[in-house]
């Protein structure tokens, strides 16, 4: 590395959309700059790759812009390097004028009902990761040999397991699905798949365009009751907002789904709304969902979800829950376990009513599990801004940087790697899915992806 | 089919949408943004950052907004790249009260 030593060395933990968007606006500041990115896996581009659906492969594309960034010069990629288990804050603080943590929401929110943890009962996240290849989920098992599945929660990611589980399959063999999941969804006995929301239509997360495509998958019929689209007052507000065009396009949407029939389709989605659940049923493994029924209270955009004491139970066999995400602590900065978020103003990160010197944070672990890929954009041009702002005021200190901290690796037994070698992974990858069709066949395994370049 | 910008820009130039675009897909001239078809990867954030509401994904627009989707591509490809929001244009804010945002 030829880097000046009066450069400012800044590390960003993560490289999904919100990293790779910090990296992007400081290098684009016209100053002596290093960027290094730490990824705790040897591979780049977070949710780009592991989480965004295998059959949306035109939003993958954004990894194009990405693969820029990280070509241009004062980047480098550390991939399979983790914080706390590699390295610890402490030792970023000392090594770089900065820190961007950028790390995202990566647990589940919880249900917080009895029998939620009983066979059977999974998270968004973990489904999503298997059939993404994610190595942290390879050997999860979900049984798909039963008839009925209920996704808790209604928004973009409950439609991907939704379309995944209820597509044809053949569909899907042409996508990078790993093939783990693919022969698992090959033998799928799946028919209804219930999709419920505490809610009403004009509350559903759902962007228009991912609610459409559940209305189209081939073979299958889409569902939601009439009774559920009479809409009160406060919510007929709600949709005339111009500015809430979304919620308007989805009960549009719905409308259409309550005219549909079910036919003899081989599968069905079916829309419930207003109702929470309330307990998993079943003795050792997951077989229906208790549901207590809510109407909303509370003035147009702020109507909460009340119960009315009324219950019902759904039979299943086997329960996903998509109610929202929540980032990890990091040990050694604080928290704020109620958000899921590290506490922040507008980017610092803040403890209690002080900031923390030389720490940020931004995208899903700033701001909480909201937007799509692009929202990251403008919220990372605003952490890097304040970044920016509070260095070039400091006192130039020199910081050792990424040269010094790779030093400390060899002793613990890290083996980072490189851009460069995770374009070998790349390639092998995509050589891997070439016979069978498929854009690439992800490496689900650390170790094969060590291997793979040298560090076996 | 790609997202089109149309004419509630006009006049505005909110620029909003530039700076929420994973892939840098807008261009501009005096008087507005365009989308380049070939490089939105369809991902909405643009959508409810406008404003003024000028943003639509093909696949679901009003039938009035089908010639923009012409427009867009063609201006797109003579016009530089925005990589950054840009101030308004001077006439933003009583343009948007017009357009009753």
């Amino acid at each position: 590395m030829n880097t000046p030593d009066k450069a400012l060395k800044i590390a960003v933990i993560g490289s999904g959309p919100s990293g790779f968007y910090a990296a992007e606006a400081l290098l684009r500041a016209g100053l002596p700059l290093q960027v290094d990115m730490l990824e705790r896996l040897p591979t780049p581009f977070g949710l780009v790759r592991s989480g965004v659906a295998p059959d949306h492969p035109k939003l993958k594309e954004v990894i194009k812009v990405y693969d820029r960034i990280a070509r241009s010069p004062g980047f480098r990629f550390l991939g399979n390097v983790a914080l706390g288990r590699d390295v610890t804050v402490a030792e970023l603080r000392a090594h770089y004028h900065a820190i961007i943590l950028a790390c995202g929401a990566q647990s589940d929110r919880c249900m917080g009902i009895p029998g939620e943890d009983l066979p059977g009962s999974h998270t968004a996240t973990e489904f999503v990761g298997w059939f993404n290849g994610h190595p942290d989920y390879r050997d999860h098992a979900f049984d798909l040999g039963r008839e009925v599945a209920v996704i808790v929660g209604q928004g973009n990611v409950a439609a991907d397991v939704c379309r995944i589980l209820a597509k044809p399959v053949d569909e899907l063999r042409t996508t990078d699905i790993s093939e783990h999941a693919l022969d698992a969804l090959a033998q799928s006995r799946i028919r209804e798949i219930h999709i419920i929301g505490r809610r009403g239509p004009a509350q559903a997360r759902f962007t228009p365009r991912e609610l459409r495509e559940l209305g189209e998958i081939h073979q299958c019929a889409t569902l939601a009751d009439n009774r559920d689209l009479r809409l009160g007052e406060r919510c007929e507000t709600e949709l005339n907002d111009l500015q809430n065009g979304n919620a308007a396009k989805n009960c549009a949407l719905f409308r259409e789904f309550t005219a549909n029939q079910a036919g003899n389709r081989r599968r069905q989605i079916r829309f419930h709304f207003y109702l929470s659940p309330s307990e998993v049923l079943g003795d050792s493994r997951v077989e229906g969902l208790r549901v207590a029924r809510n109407r909303l209270e509370g003035p147009a955009f702020a109507q909460v979800a009340s119960a009315t004491g009324e219950t019902t139970t759904l039979n299943c066999d086997l329960l996903f829950r998509s109610i929202g995400y929540r980032g990890v602590p990091i040990p050694g900065l604080p928290f704020d376990d109620h958000r899921g978020i590290v506490p922040n103003a507008v980017g610092r990160v803040t403890d209690g009513d002080h900031t923390v010197p030389g720490v940020y944070v931004t995208g899903w672990l700033k701001r909480g599990p909201s937007g799509v890929i692009g929202t990251n954009r403008a919220d990372s041009v605003e952490t890097v801004t304040h970044v920016l702002a509070d260095l070039t005021q400091a006192d130039a200190v020199e910081k050792p940087g990424g040269d010094a901290l790779e030093a400390l690796f060899p002793a613990r037994g890290t083996r980072n790697l490189s851009y460069e070698e995770w374009l070998q992974i790349d390639e092998a990858e995509i050589e891997r899915g070439r016979p069978h069709g498929k854009p690439r066949e992800k490496f689900t395994r650390v170790r094969d992806m060590l291997a793979l370049t040298g560090h076996g | 089919m790609p997202h089109i910008v149309t004419d509630n820009c006009r006049l505005c130039r909110f620029t909003d949408c530039v700076e929420v675009c994973p892939v840098e897909c807008f261009h501009a001239d005096e008087e507005r943004t365009y989308i380049d078809p070939d490089v939105c990867i369809d991902c909405g954030a643009c959508i409810p950052a406008c404003p003024v509401r000028a943003i639509y994904d093909t696949e679901d627009m009003p039938e009035e907004f089908v010639p923009w989707i012409a427009i867009n591509a063609e201006r797109a490809a003579t016009l530089p790249v925005l990589s950054a929001r840009q101030p308004a244009l001077p006439t933003a804010a009583d343009r948007q009260k017009e357009l009753g945002f």
